[in-house]
């Protein structure tokens, strides 16, 4: 029983003592889950510095020793390769070398995102991005920045608060997106248009937006969906619908798959069926999200489309900052990035490496 | 009670067949048999054709459930046992999926993600990811068997965390293996036109049977499930041998893990083998295992496996959406978990009881 009892003691003693080193270095924020809450900015500094060499984009150099303070707030790197290429991204651009001091913390949950904002506003920072894990429950905490001087930059998703309550937001126009590929789809002028159609998750602004330019160009070209189905970001799955779709012997020639992975998992099952696909050949596939793994097989002629979804805001974030730092006014806030589709003809090797994700 | 009643003689196949846990899962094979029949026999179709590499393979919708079906049937051994000794389920399979694998493209791809040629044997990375595996199981195991802690409650951590510890374990980079020869394990040996999946899940079946068969493991896992004190009265160990239980179920896992990250020679720590935890518990469950521990059935498992991905495969076919496929599911566990529920399963005792006294008795004596 004692040995009990003091190993019991130990273990709460350590944990007390891990409790507090963890707000030691996250300063109080609410973490505590699986993701680690916060990243010091001088280690996210050195690694995006060794790992690259220096920053890709020529920003502003330190003025006068005075660092621009900023706080990110992201959803979880893991998230997928769009997030992981949007950390690296940001962490690049926002050194010290480059004259900021930046504070990062990452979620996939609203509530630790607005626990973090408050944060940052307590800690006085110029700055405050926010990528958004949900779209409502920020009116607050913006509010409690605009009081405090605190500049707020939303990138990547938008959120349903007064545009008043922030400075600008950088987005990508998932609608576009799919009117770009549908686009390219349709100037492909093939016989006959026979889609299997690949949903993300359902509801998602991704899947959306992609969803809908493909449904309206079906309706008003008369393209025949042979099936449409979610198969939820997940490459099995979408393995799974297209065996499916050729073991019941629905006839198809276009692959119209929401991200790369879905594209990857029908390419999977096509291979197994011998069935052609890519260029000049009896299927084409599009994919989205521009993995560089996904380039090089438009380079190699295995697919035939990907459109991209920009990870890169910090060059329009800064530029946003530049203009705010010289005392200018936004004048549009919302800013659309420029996102391209890239056809499997066309791509180089130079687009695959500077694109890919 | 041995795992199946294989060795009962043929004129008590059919009274024993009604007593046994396996007329669950058989006849729900048979009523989605059925309904595929009459919908459309195509369904039964199986094709001889090539692949795109000029290799024979059998296409069909039979080949497609023996194929996707199989990772499922090898998670289901390792639950069965861990259901049977813990009377709790471990609900971090899926996430421990994504860390065996991640460890084992980590082995083979070294420290670049997209390494032409793989750098290490893939046997190699295989038992380094097994080992992986079975810590994570025994990690589990002891929190279950030595801190008692409930199982669901005790594998909750590994589920939250697992994706992200597999994440890390490859720095957030999604390595992609591309000699040929790995996904071999995941789709077809040139030459071979049934899936390797199957052997593989072929093969761990044999190896349980033997262990089951063989072994007291069968015995000890009944014993401790049925009641703990007892066993432990009885010489036994149960906090190793529930410890024992999730270990193996690592190895299965890590079995399950290489099958899936081998079928596209890449991995996504966020979606690979999502939900499959809940696939696993349904498969015990369909077996008509008691979900609270105590004896169970292997055979029942492994069939109730097939017939949830039947079922999955069926309801792709008519093209209902993937993100409905929970809810079609959801309808068979409520009406397993009610139908074993003591409350009814006293009525229905009663009801038979008062019905078929006689009936029961000689069915009894042929057995």
């Amino acid at each position: 029983m004692k040995v009990k009892k003091i190993f019991a003691m130990t273990v709460s003693m350590a944990l007390c003592i891990a409790m507090c080193a963890g707000c030691g270095s996250t300063g109080g924020s609410e973490g505590g889950n699986d993701t680690p809450a916060t990243t010091k900015a001088p280690d996210a500094a050195a690694e995006g510095g060794s790992t690259e060499g220096g920053n890709t984009d020529g920003g502003s150099a330190p003025a006068s020793g005075e660092l621009i303070k900023v706080g990110i707030i992201n959803n979880d790197p893991n998230e997928s390769g769009y997030r992981t290429a949007n950390d690296k991204d940001l962490k690049e651009a926002f050194s010290e070398a480059n004259g900021f001091k930046a504070d990062f913390s990452y979620s996939l949950k609203n509530d630790e995102q607005i626990a973090a904002a408050q944060k940052y506003i307590q800690d006085e920072v110029d700055y405050l991005l926010l990528s958004a894990a949900d779209t409502a429950g920020w009116d607050t905490v913006l509010k409690d920045a605009q009081a405090a001087g605190v500049q707020v930059i939303l990138f990547d998703r938008t959120i349903d608060a007064d545009p008043s309550l922030y400075a600008a937001s950088v987005v990508s126009d998932m609608a576009k997106e799919g009117q770009t590929a549908v686009d390219w789809l349709k100037g492909q002028n093939l016989g006959k248009y026979e889609v299997i159609h690949l949903q993300g998750v359902m509801g998602t602004a991704a899947q959306k937006g992609r969803s809908q330019a493909l449904i309206d160009t079906a309706a008003s070209e008369g393209w025949t969906i042979v099936e449409e189905q979610t198969a939820e970001w997940n490459a099995e799955k979408a393995q799974q619908i297209v065996q499916s779709a050729i073991d019941s012997n629905k006839s198809f020639n276009v692959i119209y798959a929401e991200n790369d992975d879905m594209a990857k998992g029908a390419v999977a099952a096509l291979d197994k069926a011998n069935i052609s696909h890519g260029v000049g050949k009896d299927v084409i596939v599009m994919g989205f999200d521009c993995n560089k793994w996904a380039l090089e097989e438009l380079k190699a002629g295995n697919w035939n489309y990907d459109g991209q979804c920009n990870p890169f805001q910090s060059s329009y974030i800064k530029d946003i900052i530049t203009k705010l730092q010289n005392g200018e006014t936004i004048a549009e806030k919302t800013i659309i990035m420029d996102e391209k589709g890239f056809d499997a003809a066309t791509i180089t090797q130079e687009d695959v490496d500077k694109y890919g994700i | 009670m041995p795992q199946t009643n294989n060795d009962a003689k043929p004129a008590n196949i059919l009274a024993g067949l009604l007593k046994n846990q396996l007329v669950i899962p058989l006849a729900a094979l048979l009523l989605l048999a059925l309904f595929n029949l009459i919908a459309d026999p195509s369904f039964f179709k199986i094709t001889l054709s090539q692949n795109s590499n000029g290799d024979p393979v059998l296409n069909g919708y039979l080949i497609t459930i023996l194929d996707f079906g199989s990772e499922l049937a090898i998670l289901a051994l390792g639950m069965t046992l861990v259901t049977a000794a813990s009377g709790g389920q471990d609900i971090s399979v899926g996430a421990a999926m994504a860390i065996s694998g991640s460890v084992m493209l980590r082995v083979l791809c070294g420290s670049d993600s997209r390494a032409e040629t793989m750098q290490a044997p893939i046997i190699v990375a295989f038992i380094i990811s097994c080992v992986v595996a079975m810590l994570f199981g025994a990690f589990n195991g002891s929190l279950v068997a030595f801190f008692r802690i409930q199982p669901m409650v005790a594998t909750l951590i590994l589920f939250t965390a697992g994706r992200s510890i597999a994440a890390w374990i490859n720095h957030n980079e999604l390595p992609i293996v591309k000699d040929p020869g790995f996904g071999y394990f995941g789709n077809y040996i040139p030459g071979i036109p049934i899936p390797t999946p199957f052997f593989i899940a072929v093969g761990c079946f044999i190896i349980m049977w033997a262990l089951l068969k063989f072994t007291t493991l069968s015995l000890y896992v009944q014993s401790v499930g049925i009641n703990e004190k007892t066993s432990r009265l009885n010489g036994l160990n149960p906090e190793f041998i529930k410890l024992m239980t999730y270990v193996i179920l690592g190895v299965c896992v890590s079995i399950a893990g290489f099958i899936k990250v081998s079928r596209l020679s890449t991995i996504n720590y966020s979606v690979i083998a999502k939900d499959i935890e809940m696939d696993a518990i349904l498969a015990v469950a369909l077996g008509g295992n008691a979900l609270g521990g105590g004896k169970f059935s292997m055979g029942a498992s492994v069939l109730g496996a097939y017939v949830i991905q039947f079922l999955t495969t069926t309801l792709y076919k008519f093209g209902v959406s993937a993100d409905a496929l929970p809810a079609y599911k959801a309808v068979v566990v409520i009406l397993l978990v009610t139908m074993s529920a003591p409350a009814v399963r006293e009525k229905i005792n009663a009801l038979k009881n008062k019905k078929n006294a006689g009936k029961q008795a000689s069915a009894a004596g042929n057995a």
